[in-house]
């Protein structure tokens, strides 16, 4: 008898010829999260994974339950496909089941599925003859079948395999089977949980971030290193590309009227994402906006910074209220992070008035107050690389 | 680019023979100073060796010093050793406003358990009137903790004013004062000051960091926080920071012999440096106390219409580096409590930068920086808020 752990996905299902293609993916992921340990054995079999040669505990079980794709993990065991084999195993499950429950006389089910057609006895006979053994063995438990406080699933496939626990995965698909896209991260609350649900659709993250120098400090860098890193429990290898973006702000904050600066200043972001997500090999770039947030959130601004770039840029948060946002942070661990306090620490480049709906002629001729080709050949020079 | 370090009120480097010291230390003094054997002798004839040294620093007898984890472990264990030994004879406790927050923190935690705390003012050059601690005395009271040196604008308490007044007029009351930023700069006499209780840290001078002491001066009640196999005379268990200590005890000798030498090295910097930046950069408004009162390592100064963490950051650009007195973010900036203490208005608390020298600063170097602070200042103003 020997512990392991069961893998189920779910959405992968769907897709037919690319199924292969998807669950390779999902294995791949699985075994890149399981980096730390020695050689695990990860395969897939009959729609399902298994992770063996591992030791079943929390920091395991946690990193599985951030990998897209993945709807439920099970700490398992699997043994002969013999009944004394099974019985011996189910008493182990069940007592590991007892230290997990409180109450008096907890309920249990026995729930079986007999994918090995050979096997002699059938799931129903099996529920019943595992059911008695327990019942014997166990006299504090009781059955429900309805509503059971312990529900042991018990599979007899090349072995026989059961278990008790289901922890839910992280859903949405196999991270890498559906493209790239550039995040535009801040290192506020937003930008993070925009990445991470893009991510969740199967989408690797190649990540832009504009440094201000002296205007921001390197503290702020590090954060969104510190962030990048966190999303990548989640998103699998992410390359950080920090551009230094002092000269664009100093340049437009000298030579173009106040009101439009924050939109130009977006608009320099997008191209210059553009730029990096094209050689990167990103197909859209996903910001952390959402509707009316702030001045640069109104809907004319959001087509004027569109404007720029002829990529498609998606904004997963676009609907989305603040409170929303924070919970879904919080949830992903990266809330805690984005919160520190040093983010765009000069308010220098915020105008006093900023203009809510720039009008995109007046946005487009402000913008050749400046030399902009050379200003983003400048700063893409700069560029700082951090894999993560 | 050559590098400035002027931020030594935060910490120093370790001093070269300091370090040589430590490293001998590390591979040669492993024995656990409560073993029997004969590397255990060693150690701890190590640690005596250390707190002899540092105890000479302030003429007090050897076994008053116990070694801590630094000045903010010295600074809990005075204020709850003390309040939690004194519990039945009063509820009150003194300080100042413009304490470090080891000691604020530690108050609020106290006041949260009930206590009363006193938070005494100060002037705009950040002084205590100690017509104001006289009024603040009650009955109750069992503890005033005033800080020496003020870690962001210098400002020194007359603290042995302060001690003997206490003794000569309330003896029961127990008198503690954080000392980190004055221990090796100004000459510390605790026996003579009618002080109880001193906390120093290791790391703000030339020692490493994780290594500080509490004067405790002998009959001064105090509990203990921390329970294991008695070290440091029952006062703080726990196997002693060999390292630390060694590097500390090391440290204080040398700062000894520089204090014993020329007793004004670094405020004669200071003063150059005062000057040169006042020439170089005739706005810059000093914060606190003149250049020549004041402790004598620590210049506070603020461009009015600059905030301080941008000009901390162009200074580092070229290779100064400084403090601030304030943490600025878009939404909010948060002033720091000291110089709100001193009345500073909003505009020259938010532009405040800290430059402090050490025993290690070198004077050639100083008289680059008014030159650099200008150009950096010159560079932020091209982009200051319209």
């Amino acid at each position: 008898m020997e512990k392991l752990i069961l893998v189920r996905y779910g959405e992968i299902y769907l897709k037919g010829q690319n199924r292969p293609f998807f669950e390779r993916t999902l294995v791949d992921n699985i075994k890149k999260v399981l980096g730390n340990y020695d050689n695990p054995k990860v395969f897939r079999s009959q729609g399902r994974i298994y992770i063996e040669e591992i030791p079943v505990e929390r920091a395991v079980l946690d990193a599985l339950s951030k990998v897209f794709g993945i709807i439920g993990i099970n700490p398992a065991w699997k043994t002969e496909k013999d009944l004394d084999s099974i019985r011996t195993m189910l008493k182990v499950i069940v007592e590991d089941a007892l230290g997990k429950t409180s109450g008096e006389n907890p309920t249990f089910k026995v729930e079986s599925r007999r994918a090995d057609k050979t096997f002699p006895m059938g799931s129903m006979d099996l529920n019943r003859e595992m059911g008695a053994f327990i019942l014997q063995n166990f006299p504090k438990l009781k059955v429900d079948v309805h509503n059971p406080d312990i529900r042991i699933n018990l599979e007899i496939r090349e072995h026989a395999y059961a278990y008790h626990e289901n922890i839910p995965g992280a859903g949405g698909m196999p991270v890498g089977t559906n493209g790239k896209t550039a995040l535009l991260l801040s290192g506020g609350i937003d930008s993070p949980v925009a990445g991470w649900m893009i991510a969740k659709r199967g989408v690797r993250l190649t990540a832009v971030h504009y440094h201000s120098f002296p205007y921001t400090s390197d503290k702020a860098k590090e954060k969104v290193i510190d962030l990048c890193r966190l999303l990548t429990y989640y998103c699998g290898p992410i390359r950080l590309h920090v551009v230094p973006f002092t000269e664009i702000q100093q340049e437009l904050y000298e030579k173009c009227p106040d009101g439009l600066l924050t939109v130009l200043m977006r608009r320099f972001m997008m191209r210059i994402a553009e730029i990096i997500a094209k050689e990167d090999g990103a197909q859209a770039l996903v910001t952390g906006e959402s509707i009316g947030q702030v001045a640069s959130q109104t809907l004319e601004a959001l087509a004027s910074t569109d404007d720029a770039v002829s990529l498609p840029v998606f904004r997963p948060l676009i609907g989305m209220d603040k409170k929303e946002i924070v919970e879904i942070a919080e949830k992903i661990n990266t809330y805690e992070t984005s919160i520190l306090p040093y983010e765009d620490c000069c308010t220098v480049f915020v105008p006093r008035h900023p203009v809510t709906k720039p009008k995109l002629d007046k946005v487009r001729q402000a913008e050749t107050l400046v030399d902009g080709e050379a200003l983003i050949e400048r700063a893409l020079e700069g560029v700082e690389i951090h894999d993560l | 680019m050559r590098q400035i370090y002027l931020d030594n009120a935060a910490t120093t480097p370790l001093l070269p023979e300091v370090r040589d010291e430590v490293i001998r230390s590390l591979t040669e003094d492993f024995g656990n100073p409560s073993s029997l054997h004969r590397l255990g002798l060693q150690s701890e004839r190590r640690i005596k060796e250390s707190r002899n040294s540092i105890a000479q620093l302030m003429n007090v007898p050897a076994d008053s010093v116990i070694f801590t984890s630094g000045g903010t472990e010295a600074n809990n264990l005075a204020i709850l050793g003390t309040t939690r030994a004194r519990k039945r004879y009063g509820n009150h406790c003194i300080t100042t406003q413009i304490e470090h927050s080891s000691v604020l923190n530690t108050f609020a935690y106290l006041e949260s358990e009930g206590w009363d705390v006193s938070y005494l003012p100060v002037d705009n050059q950040g002084l205590l009137d100690l017509k104001d601690l006289e009024k603040a005395i009650r009955k109750d009271t069992v503890l005033v903790s005033i800080g020496h040196v003020n870690s962001e604008i210098g400002s020194v308490q007359p603290i042995s004013r302060i001690g003997q007044f206490l003794k000569a007029n309330y003896p029961d009351i127990i008198f503690h004062s954080d000392a980190v930023q004055s221990f090796g700069k100004i000459r510390l006499r605790p026996v003579d000051w009618g002080i109880d209780l001193l906390s120093a840290s290791g790391h703000k001078v030339h020692a490493p960091k994780g290594i500080g002491i509490l004067y405790i001066k002998k009959g001064t009640p105090l509990t203990t926080l921390q329970w294991g196999g008695g070290q440091e005379m029952g006062i703080r268990s726990g196997t002693e920071n060999l390292t630390g200590i060694v590097g500390f005890g090391k440290a204080a000798q040398l700062i000894y012999e520089f204090m014993d030498r020329e007793d004004d090295t670094i405020r004669k910097m200071k003063m150059t440096l005062a000057k040169g930046i006042s020439e170089a950069v005739p706005e810059a408004v000093i914060n606190g106390p003149r250049p020549d009162e004041g402790a004598p390592h620590i210049l506070n100064i603020s461009i009015p219409g600059i905030r301080g963490e941008t000009l901390l950051h162009v200074l580092e650009s070229h290779g100064v580096y400084v403090s601030t007195g304030s943490a600025c973010s878009s939404r909010r900036t948060k002033i720091s409590h000291v110089l709100e203490a001193i009345g500073a208005p909003i505009q020259i608390a938010e532009g405040a930068i800290r430059l402090s020298l050490s025993y290690m600063s070198d004077p050639e170097e100083l008289l680059l920086v008014p030159d650099i602070l200008r150009k950096s200042v010159d560079q932020v103003k091209r982009f200051t808020r319209r």
